[in-house]
Order: structure tokens, then C-alpha cells, then sequence
């Protein structure tokens, strides 16, 4: 008994040993030698109420990596995808990530969809000087509070998406009195009210806030929200909620009436518009993180994006959501960053801290319009919102009356902080010509 | 707080109360019997709400009548009712009859595990309703505020029939007879000649037919996404552990108590809301350790 | 006394391995760190299965200590980190203290009950008050001093491991003790025959309550180091959820021993690891399938296992687990 113990810790040692021994032995990449692949983390939610992200944004980036490597790669180096599963929570989510970065040689990570975990990751990243790319997180406050080296958005934050949606509903609602809210409880549905509150109470100062309810996230039913709501028959009604729990409140809202009296924004419901289908009833503003949509007033007909779209819907059996841009357009900026680095080092492979580097003021361009990532690591991307109407061929409302606010207008100069910023917004943002309406 | 918002606010609460009810009543009726706590409880309702919304999507789609949506929604419930009920029973807690009562509550613990990530494979992850039986069965006014037939007079109605019928059954009919007499004592009933086993499989499959039942009739109004059950099977547990183990007009009363307080509380302190139903049963279990309606004695149904 | 020279071996073994893994992968340090910390955690839900009680609530102590050492942290920045672990075991112990004084006087499935309820409370009113607790998506805590030195996140997480790994052994040692005490003879009693224990002299109030905080302190210990190791708390390492996990690892490891905690944890977590790196979508599938095995195949768990198969194992008293149904019935 007690000589098999003694035998099989040597032994386990012995393997423990060999194994710390090939871990050291690895060869350090030299400088600028090509690697045989560029190995890029993901992390996406695959399970949990937010995979309604994730998963279709999964089946994107494996698409557009699949050309993209197809093609060639980055200067022929082909990107190997490591999905990681956010659901997981965040402890897990950060063991893998970690696993990932130091145990497999991860050098690049997009990540991540929620906000949370943008929190737990973007200070470990910085830490292990690895390249981490926001592609889908909305919190303003992490680029704003700290300067990163390392870590980069590919997409607008909160702000932008906030002040954005208070443009158009000012544009095209302007003599609204009263306005109510009803967020997931938790940080992105109390944030972005209180973005949207302050740059209301910035443009238009007479507007009474008479409901702020915060359901919990994941709720199952919202009958008393909108009895009360009925009571108190607001103008508007305002919701950033997603998933789930956005359609379960479109739903049992529209099943009692309540988007026949009041205006419903809900600036993430571009997401749920195809899964709702007839419960998303006419004339909701709508928007979607981004100025992306598959019917993009500029671009709905330009082939790189007609041709995505296909094939995505061919791959998916749905229409490309707002995620699946997000990712698309963070992959590019990985594959844009490299060869912007490639070249800055004469034609050399760059090291992580050099396409670091070349991330900041970067320009590219995914599937819709230009964005660019300023020296903060903020991405600018503008801003697309639309009213929902039917119309033939779609088993679902689409946008129409759509506009696309440009990003920089609306989204706080960096070495501001948000809160300060948006209170100092002047109705003269209404006005500007850089706005552009599409009428029908 | 006016009258009239006392009023919304009960509406409001009634229906929920009716869902909360069903749910509870199967897992009383299951501790009943069994003497078991079921926490895959929560997946019998998941799994109820997600094959009702599955048959009510392919009835809707063959514009089939508002009846035949209904009967899809029963249907559902008995089908996870039978199938999951008896594989539970059978398949697994049979096994561990004998053994300590941690152990048997912590299988139906396993098995809960087993049925999340099962669910999520059968369903996938994207939020699934049905909602046209809602709207066939349309609208009408209280106080100028809009309510649904189908959540203010249908779920408390299917609440409170399934509610008689139970009573009557357990009271007049010889399985339910026999079904208290198994409540009673295990042994002495099968002394007395009742196949106790077959009892307690036919309680069982009532119980986790009454939990599907709860997410069927949540499913139209709903949306079912991933980890939907989880919720209810605490909320459930503490509806019947304030009312008393196993006491079905108790669950009755405590789950409309719940229903109304949390509505009330959405109008006056939302911040309470959640956690209304444990304050409950933190004071009733203070107060009166063994729940609500418990009675000295040893009878519990 | 064979059997605890095999246990000697095991701890020892076990806790190079996690030293030696922790050094070699950087990035497993972090899971170990975590692993220990649900073993700690373990420990105390252990205790309360010797004396027949489970609770469904005892993840709020690690709830509780977790967010004292995060306001603490916020409020004075320079505090150590020892003594922030200190602070939120001091604040778990006394919200033990007065949590048990309700508690005890219950047994068996309402005993569950309440201290779910409790916890219930506890988690929906941190996830709701967004301002004061950060909400669902709790509160940072930015790395502390320890023993006053400043760490970057390597060295931080080296003396986090060491230190969690120390108070490990140690709290083993000392469960392990406590259980073979009189008072830790007089808990198991609670669950064979509270009246014989009550003829004996023994509140058995009194010796429940002193378990409870007990196992309170020990499930604290472990709230705020998970804590420290993560960053960040969240109103979910209070969720009862997390409170079954405790319980379930207690059962999976068995209560035999103290190191059934540590054994437990140990598969517990390897089966989330693996899961995450190769069955991305089923980990909880798995759990529950390795929980159904283990109570069908050995019902005491690892460690009853490991006794059995150990010829060696020394004459015990009545298994913990094996008691007839009559005798521990649950009320009513």
C-alpha cells in the first residue's frame, strides 16, 4: 500500500517534471520570424441568456475567418480561432482566458459581449501585454478612467449609442412631455438611462421623468410594470433592455396594448426584430449599437456586404444582427492593426506591443461604414436608428425613416468623463447638417 | 397607495399567483408522498414551457382553433409530466429510497443540473414564445388599464379548477384516498394492501405534470430562454415552505399572499420586489417554524 | 494508525502538486487558489452535514465577508489584505453569531429552508440596490497590500496561493481535530439522537450553534479570499446555487474526513476546467452526472471510498451517511 503511494507520486512528479521542462524548452518566437499562425482568442457568450449574441456572432467570425484565411491571411499567416464561452461566469472566464494567453500563446483576444467582463479582463490584459479587443462591451467608463497600452474598442461605447438615440427621437419626436423607463436591472440598464436621462435633460429641459423601473434582468413577467404603465400613460417609453427579457416585454406590452399609446424606443431591438416577428408592432424607433444593418441605406447593395449577408443567412437561417457586425468589424481591425505593423516595421512580423501600438488611430472599415480608434482606444462608430414598418419579403418589421448620426458628434472628446460631458450638450447638436436623414 | 392602484396591483398579482400556485402544488404534493424535496422541480416547468411553446408555434402555424392552442398547451404539460416525471421517479429516485434524505434531495439536485444543459441542447438559446393564444383570446378594461383574457381570467381560473379538482380527487376518489393514506404512513398502507409504490409514482407524475403545467401556461406570455426554471424553484420552495410542507389550500393562500405582496411592492418599494416572497417566509418561518398552515398531526395532504 | 499516515501522504502530495502547478502554469494558480477556497467553504457546509443539517443558504457568510472585504477595500485603499481576509471573517462570524441563535432551533428541511430564505434576502437586496453594491455586477476591489508589500498580479496570486494553501492544511487539521472532540462528537449526535444528547447534559442548541458559527467563520475565510484571488465580488457567489455547490462537493468529497472537502473541491473544479476547455455547454451536465454516480457507486463519498478500500482503515464509529431513513426522518 504504502510503496504504491510512494510510487505513483514519483511517478506523477516525474511526468510534472517533463512536462515543466517541454513548457521551458519551447523555443522563444525570435523577432520578426513569421509565425506559422496567428492564434486569436474569442470570448463569446455560448451559453446564458446573452448567447442570443454570442452564438450568432460565433458562426461570423468563423465565416469571415474561414475567407478571410481563404484569401490569404495576414500577410500569409492564417488566424486560428480559441473560442472561449463567457456564460461561464467571470472567475472561469478569466481561468480560460489566462489558460489561453499563457498556456497556448494566445497573443490576440477579442473580448468580450458584457460589460462585466470587459472589467475583469481589460486590467489582466494590460498585465500580460496581450492585445485585448473590445469588440461588443458598451461601458464608457473603462477607457475613460484608465489609459491602456494594450487594450482597444472596435465599436462605439454607451455614450455614443445613448446621445445618438436621444438625436433621433428629438428629430423626429420633438413635442414629447413626458417620458418613462424600463431597463434590465443592472450595470447597462442603469448606466445607459442615466446617460439618456442627462443628455435629455441637456437638450430638452421640460421633459418629466415619471417612471424609472429596473425589472430584474431575466425577468419572466412585467404585468404590473405595464399595468402601471398604463396608468401613468407616458409620451414615451424607454428600453435598453435585450433579449429575453426584450421580447417578453414587447410582447406582453403589445398584447395589452400599451405601444398603441405611447412611443416605444428601444434602442437595442434590432437584434429581436426577427425573432419577435408581428409582436413588434409599427412606428417603434429602433436601433442597433452601430451604424450596421442588412438593409444599410448606403450599403445594403455594396457586394462585400450583400454577399456577407447571404452567405450568413445561408450558414444561419437568419439575418445578420448587430453582434455579428461588431465581431466581423473587430476581426478586420486585428487583420487591418497586423498588416499596419507589417508594414511600419519594414515588412517584418511586429511584436504584440508594436500592433498595440498600430491599433490606436487605426482606420477601417468592416461591413458598413469607417470607424476609427482614437488614441484613448476608443473606437468612433456612427450611429444608425430607425422606425419599424412592414414591409414585403420580410416576416418581420424592418427599419425605415432611418438616420445615421456621425460618431464624433455625439460621443465625449477624449480626456473628458461622460457624466461631465453630456450635460454640457446644446440643442445646436440637433441642427447639424452632418446628420443624414433617409427618408423611406 | 389608492384604492384603485390596490386594485391593478391585486390584478396584476392574480395572475401571477395562479402560476406560482401550480407550480408549488406539484412540489408539495410530490414532498407529500415522497418525502422528497424536488429541485429539478424547476426543470419540470422549463421543460413544460418550452414543449408547450414548441407545439403551440405548430398549431399556430396550421391556424389551427383556439381550443386546439389551449389542449397544445395541456398536452405538453402531461407529455414532460409523464416522461420526465417517470424517468425521475423510476430512473433515479427509486435508487435512493433508502438512503439519507441529503442524498435524495441532492440527486433531484444532479438531475436539475442534467436538465439545464439538456434543455439548452434540445432548444438552443435564442428566447422561444408562442404568443398567439393570448391575442385570440383578447383584450378587455379595468380602471382604464388594459388586461389580457388569457393572464387575468384563464390562469386563475385552469389555478383554481386544478385547485377543486385535486380537493375532490385526494377526498372522494379511491386513488386519492389511497394517495393520503400512503401521506399518512408508508408502511402501514401497504399493510393495509396499497401498492405504495404505484402511488407514489402516479403522486410523483401528477406533481411533475402540475409543475409542467405552470411553465405551459407561462410559455404565451413569456419568453423561455436558458435558465428560466432556475427562478422557480426557490420561488416555489418558498411558497411551500411558508404555507407548510404539503399542504395544498395552504400553497393556495401563500402563493396569492406572494403574488399580491410582490405586485404591491413593484408600486410602492420596486427595490423590495424580488426579495418580497423570502421576507415572507423568513417571518412566517420565525413566527410558526413549520409554515403557516401546519397542523399537529401527521397527516399532509 | 495507517489510515492517517495514507491521509498524511495525500495532503502532502496534493498540496505540492498544487504548488508546483501553480509555479509551472501561471494561469492555473488561480483555479487552485479557487479550488481551495470551495474546499475551505466545504469544511464549514460539512460540519453542519455531521450534525444531519443541510443548509441551502450558507454561501451568504462568503457573501457577506466578500463584501465587507470589498467595501473595506474601496473605503481605505491602504488597508492589507490580511486584514481585510480578518475583517470578513470577523464579519461573517457575527452575522453567524446572530443568524444561528434562529437557525438552531430548527432541524432538517426547515433548517434548509431558512437559511435559504436568509440568504435569498441577502442576495436579491445586494443585486438591487445598484448605487451602494454595484448591483448585479458587483464591486471591484483593487489589489491590496500584503503583510505590507506591494505585489504585482504574479507575486499577488504566489503569496495568495501559498497563504490559501496553508490555512487549508491548517483548518483541515483543526476540522479534522474538532470532529473527534467531544463537541464534534456531540454534533454528530445532533443527527444520531438529540434526545440522548440532551440527557447527557448538552444543549443541543447550544452545540449546534457553536457549529453554525463555526462553519459560518469557515465559509467566510473562504468568501474573502475568493474575493482577493478574483478582483471582484458579485451578489452571485451569495446565490443559492453557489450554497448547493458547497453542499454537493460536501457529498461528493464525503464526511468522513476533513480532507473529503479538499477531494471534493478538487474534482469539482477539475470537472468545470475541463468542461470549459473541451465540452464547452454541458459542465453542468457533467457535474450532475458525476454527483449521481457518486451517490449510487459510493455514497460516502471519495473518502468512504478511499477508507474502504484502505484494508487498513481503523475500526469507525457509525458511518455518517449509512443511518436507517426512520432514524433521521425529516420533520414533520
Amino acid at each position: 500500500m504504502k510503496g504504491n503511494h510512494v510510487k505513483s507520486l514519483h511517478a506523477r512528479l516525474g511526468a510534472l517534471v517533463a512536462g515543466m521542462s517541454l513548457l521551458f524548452a519551447a523555443p522563444a518566437l525570435a523577432q520578426g520570424a513569421k509565425p506559422a499562425e496567428l492564434k486569436l482568442g474569442i470570448t463569446t457568450f455560448s451559453s446564458g441568456p446573452a448567447s442570443v449574441f454570442g452564438v450568432p456572432a460565433k458562426a461570423a467570425a468563423e465565416q469571415w475567418i474561414e475567407e478571410f484565411n481563404a484569401a490569404g491571411g495576414i500577410n500569409g499567416v492564417k488566424i486560428t480561432p480559441v473560442f472561449i464561452d463567457e456564460g461561464l461566469g467571470g472567475d472561469k472566464l478569466l481561468t480560460e482566458y489566462r489558460r489561453v494567453v499563457q498556456e497556448q500563446g494566445v497573443k490576440v483576444m477579442l473580448s468580450a459581449i458584457s460589460s462585466g467582463n470587459c472589467n475583469i479582463v481589460a486590467p489582466v490584459a494590460e498585465d500580460l501585454k496581450v492585445l485585448n479587443v473590445m469588440w461588443d462591451c458598451g461601458t464608457e467608463k473603462l477607457l475613460e478612467d484608465r489609459r491602456y497600452k494594450y487594450v482597444v474598442r472596435t465599436q462605439a461605447n454607451a455614450v455614443t449609442e445613448m446621445v445618438a438615440t436621444v438625436v433621433y427621437l428629438l428629430k423626429t419626436k420633438p413635442d414629447f412631455k413626458t417620458i418613462a423607463v424600463v431597463n434590465q436591472d443592472y450595470a447597462w440598464g442603469r448606466d445607459s438611462w442615466e446617460i439618456f436621462r442627462n443628455t435629455l435633460q441637456a437638450l430638452k429641459p421640460d421633459v418629466k421623468v415619471v417612471a424609472e423601473l429596473f425589472p430584474k434582468f431575466g425577468a419572466p413577467d412585467f404585468s404590473t410594470e405595464i399595468s402601471r404603465l398604463q396608468a401613468l400613460k407616458p409620451d414615451v417609453i424607454l428600453s435598453t433592455s435585450w433579449g429575453g427579457d426584450l421580447d417578453t416585454f414587447v410582447r406582453q406590452a403589445g398584447q395589452r396594448g400599451l405601444m398603441k399609446s405611447s412611443l416605444f424606443v428601444l434602442p437595442l431591438a434590432e437584434s429581436s426584430a426577427e425573432r419577435l416577428g408581428a409582436a413588434l408592432p409599427e412606428g417603434v424607433i429602433i436601433g442597433a449599437r452601430g451604424d450596421h444593418y442588412f438593409l444599410h441605406p448606403e450599403l445594403k447593395d455594396e457586394p462585400k456586404h450583400k454577399a456577407f449577408v447571404e452567405k450568413f443567412r445561408a450558414r444561419t437561417r437568419s439575418y445578420p444582427i448587430y453582434p455579428v457586425y461588431h465581431m466581423v468589424a473587430a476581426l478586420q481591425a486585428v487583420a487591418d492593426g497586423h498588416n499596419k505593423a507589417i508594414k511600419a516595421n519594414k515588412g517584418q512580423w511586429p511584436s504584440t506591443e508594436q500592433v498595440a501600438g498600430a491599433m490606436h488611430g487605426l482606420e477601417f472599415k468592416g461591413l458598413t461604414r469607417a470607424v476609427k480608434i482614437r488614441e484613448d482606444g476608443q473606437g468612433l462608430e456612427d450611429q444608425l436608428l430607425g422606425m419599424t414598418r412592414n414591409r414585403a419579403g420580410y416576416a418581420f418589421p424592418v427599419m425605415e425613416n432611418m438616420m445615421i448620426v456621425p460618431a464624433d458628434l455625439v460621443t465625449t472628446p477624449v480626456g473628458q468623463k461622460s457624466p461631465e460631458w453630456v450635460k454640457t450638450l446644446k440643442p445646436d447638436v440637433l441642427k447639424s447638417d452632418r446628420i443624414k436623414v433617409y427618408a423611406k | 397607495m389608492s384604492f384603485e392602484l390596490l386594485m391593478l396591483a391585486a390584478a396584476d398579482g392574480f395572475s401571477y399567483a395562479g402560476l406560482l400556485f401550480l407550480v408549488s402544488l406539484g412540489l408539495t404534493l410530490i414532498f407529500g408522498v415522497q418525502g422528497i424535496l424536488n429541485v429539478a422541480h424547476g426543470s419540470l416547468y422549463a421543460f413544460g414551457g418550452y414543449t408547450a411553446a414548441t407545439l403551440a408555434i405548430w398549431a399556430a402555424e396550421k391556424q389551427a382553433p383556439t381550443w386546439v392552442l389551449l389542449a397544445a398547451l395541456v398536452l405538453a404539460a402531461l407529455v414532460v409530466g409523464v416522461i420526465l416525471g417517470g424517468i425521475l421517479e423510476i430512473g433515479l429516485l427509486r435508487r435512493v429510497q433508502d438512503k439519507d434524505p441529503v442524498l435524495q434531495l441532492l440527486v433531484t439536485f444532479a438531475a436539475f443540473l442534467i436538465f439545464e444543459d439538456l434543455q439548452r441542447l434540445i432548444w438552443g438559446v435564442s428566447p422561444y414564445s408562442s404568443t398567439e393564444v393570448v391575442s385570440r383570446l383578447g383584450n378587455f378594461d379595468i380602471f382604464g388599464i388594459t388586461y389580457t383574457a388569457y393572464q387575468l381570467l384563464l390562469i386563475p381560473a385552469v389555478a383554481f379548477g386544478v385547485y377543486l379538482g385535486l380537493l375532490f380527487a385526494l377526498r372522494r376518489t379511491r386513488l386519492g384516498k389511497q394517495i393520503i393514506a400512503v401521506t399518512h404512513h408508508r408502511e402501514v398502507a401497504t399493510a393495509l394492501g396499497i401498492n405504495a409504490r404505484k402511488i407514489g409514482l402516479i403522486a410523483f407524475i401528477m406533481g411533475a405534470f402540475l409543475g409542467a403545467l405552470g411553465g405551459a401556461l407561462a410559455a404565451p406570455t413569456t419568453s423561455l430562454v436558458p435558465g428560466v426554471g432556475t427562478d422557480m424553484i426557490v420561488l416555489s420552495f418558498s411558497v411551500v415552505a411558508t404555507a407548510g410542507l404539503g399542504q395544498i389550500t395552504g400553497a393556495l393562500i401563500t402563493a396569492l399572499l406572494i403574488g399580491l405582496a410582490r405586485s404591491v411592492a413593484v408600486y410602492t418599494v420596486p427595490e423590495l420586489e424580488v426579495a418580497v416572497p423570502y421576507l415572507i417566509m423568513v417571518a412566517v418561518l420565525l413566527v410558526r417554524p413549520n409554515g403557516l398552515f401546519t397542523v399537529a398531526q401527521a397527516r399532509r395532504i | 494508525m495507517a489510515r492517517l499516515f495514507d491521509i498524511r501522504i495525500l495532503t502532502i502530495a496534493g498540496s505540492l502538486l498544487c504548488l508546483i502547478l501553480g509555479l509551472a502554469f501561471p494561469w492555473s494558480k488561480t483555479p487552485i487558489i479557487v479550488g481551495l477556497c470551495f474546499g475551505i467553504a466545504t469544511l464549514g457546509v460539512a460540519a453542519m452535514v455531521r450534525a444531519g443539517q443541510v443548509s441551502f443558504g450558507h454561501a451568504m457568510y462568503a457573501c457577506i465577508a466578500g463584501y465587507t472585504v470589498a467595501f473595506l477595500a474601496r473605503a481605505w485603499p491602504q488597508l492589507d489584505g490580511l486584514l481585510l481576509i480578518l475583517a470578513g471573517v470577523g464579519a461573517s462570524l457575527f452575522a453567524g453569531a446572530i443568524v444561528g441563535v434562529f437557525v438552531v432551533r430548527y432541524r432538517g428541511i426547515f433548517f434548509g429552508m431558512l437559511n435559504l430564505a436568509i440568504s435569498m434576502v441577502l442576495y436579491s437586496v445586494i443585486g438591487k440596490f445598484y448605487a451602494i453594491t454595484g448591483g448585479t455586477d458587483g464591486l471591484r476591489i483593487n489589489r491590496p497590500t500584503l503583510l505590507g508589500i506591494e505585489f504585482e498580479r504574479a507575486g499577488f496570486e504566489t503569496v495568495l496561493l501559498v497563504g490559501t494553501l496553508l490555512a487549508a492544511i491548517g483548518l483541515g487539521i483543526l476540522v479534522q481535530r474538532y470532529f473527534q472532540s467531544a463537541s464534534g462528537e456531540a454534533l454528530a449526535g445532533i443527527k444520531t439522537n438529540e434526545t440522548r444528547l440532551e440527557y447527557l447534559g448538552l444543549s443541543a442548541r447550544r452545540v449546534l450553534w457553536d457549529g453554525y458559527l463555526f462553519s459560518a467563520g469557515l465559509v467566510g475565510l473562504s468568501g474573502a479570499l475568493f474575493a482577493l484571488v478574483q478582483g471582484l465580488v458579485t451578489p452571485d457567489i451569495g446565490s443559492w446555487l453557489r450554497s448547493g455547490e458547497f453542499v454537493f462537493i460536501a457529498i461528493l468529497g464525503g464526511s468522513g474526513h476533513a480532507i473529503g472537502a479538499f477531494l471534493g473541491a478538487a474534482v469539482f473544479e477539475l470537472v468545470k476546467l475541463f468542461a470549459a476547455a473541451y465540452m464547452t455547454g454541458i459542465w453542468q451536465m457533467l457535474l450532475g452526472i458525476t454527483l449521481i454516480v457518486v451517490i449510487l457507486v459510493a455514497p460516502e463519498g471519495i473518502v468512504g471510498l478511499l477508507m474502504k478500500k484502505s484494508a487498513l482503515a481503523t475500526p469507525r464509529r457509525k458511518s455518517p451517511w449509512g443511518t436507517r431513513r426512520e432514524e433521521n426522518k425529516w420533520t414533520p
